[in-house]
């Protein structure tokens, strides 16, 4: 991952692919009969659910092999995963409470996904608090890890939960019914670029994340190791 | 167009904001590695002087 080619491949891929996006979403598609411009917040609200998602179930793999292997890099990859799922998961609920406003008449209401996905983001902010102030010890991974797979198991839920429980919440992609509730193919389309520039960002984040957290774990092993040395050629006994 | 305009431009506008403000914490992040990065180096330099002047000098802080 840490390739500075493909990184910066990566990086001009999301610049295009976003650019393509914001063309599809603003002059290609047409927006929905019922909803009207605000079902336009939908193209960004669901790829950022998908890719918030997609960090939290890294963080779950990444949280099984530290504990099984107990390499730093996987908890580096872990946090990596955390924080950027974090970032995703809160803009994913911002969007949603934004397009809910006009929608729905209300910014938020406590119906069964949006309290699952509320709960999920407690959850991974409590991961980050615990790695924001405990220092990087093993133990304090090993605790960062349970609770990222503890977490995880939340999102398969926040998925479900339209299918499962009473919600007012629309099911546009699988509905209850096993279609999709998409009828335009240009909504498809335009859908499907929209996913992957946030795959792509978020692929580009998460590597320039996970790079930095690998060389701070190296130069903090490297900074023990020159102060022992320090400390052994002050004192030669 | 349509009358939920401004919550459209809302949404989008956060959006971008916030990963905005994501990337220049990275970056902030990377100028206080490359701070840091610095400072080992210029510590690895000045144990090595001090090997090769052949012992132990004044112990050196750990900043």
């Amino acid at each position: 991952m840490n390739n500075p080619t493909i990184r910066n491949w990566l990086g001009f891929s999301t610049l295009a692919l976003m650019l393509a996006s914001l063309f599809m979403v603003f002059d290609y598609v047409p927006p929905d009969a019922e909803m009207g411009i605000a079902q336009l917040i939908f193209y960004f609200h669901v790829p950022l659910a998908w890719v918030a998602f997609a960090s939290f179930g890294l963080v779950a793999i990444a949280g099984i092999f530290y504990l099984w292997l107990g390499d730093q890099l996987w908890d580096d990859l872990g946090y990596a995963a955390a924080e950027t799922g974090m970032v995703f998961c809160t803009l994913m609920i911002v969007a949603g409470s934004i397009w809910a406003k006009p929608i729905w008449g209300t910014w938020w209401t406590w119906d069964s996904r949006l309290t699952m996905t509320f709960i999920l983001w407690l959850m991974y902010g409590g991961y980050l608090m615990l790695r924001a102030s405990a220092d990087d010890t093993p133990q304090v991974a090993r605790f960062g890890a349970v609770i990222g797979i503890v977490a995880a198991l939340d999102v398969p839920i926040v998925i479900v939960s339209v299918r499962m429980w009473r919600t007012i919440h629309p099911a546009v992609l699988v509905t209850k019914q096993g279609t999709h509730g998409l009828e335009d193919p240009r909504m498809i389309w335009t859908l499907m670029v929209c996913l992957a520039a946030f795959t792509a960002l978020w692929a580009w984040l998460l590597m320039l994340r996970f790079t930095q957290l690998r060389t701070r774990s190296r130069m903090g092993r490297l900074s023990s190791r020159i102060a022992f040395a320090t400390a052994a050629a002050s004192d030669p006994k | 167009m349509g009358a939920h305009f401004g919550y459209l431009f809302a949404a989008y506008s956060i959006i971008f904001i916030v990963i905005f403000l994501y990337v220049m914490f990275i970056w902030r992040r990377q100028a206080a590695l490359d701070a840091e990065l610095r400072t080992l180096e210029a510590r690895m330099a000045a144990l090595a002087e001090r090997s090769a002047a052949g012992g132990p000098t004044e112990p050196q802080s750990e900043a």
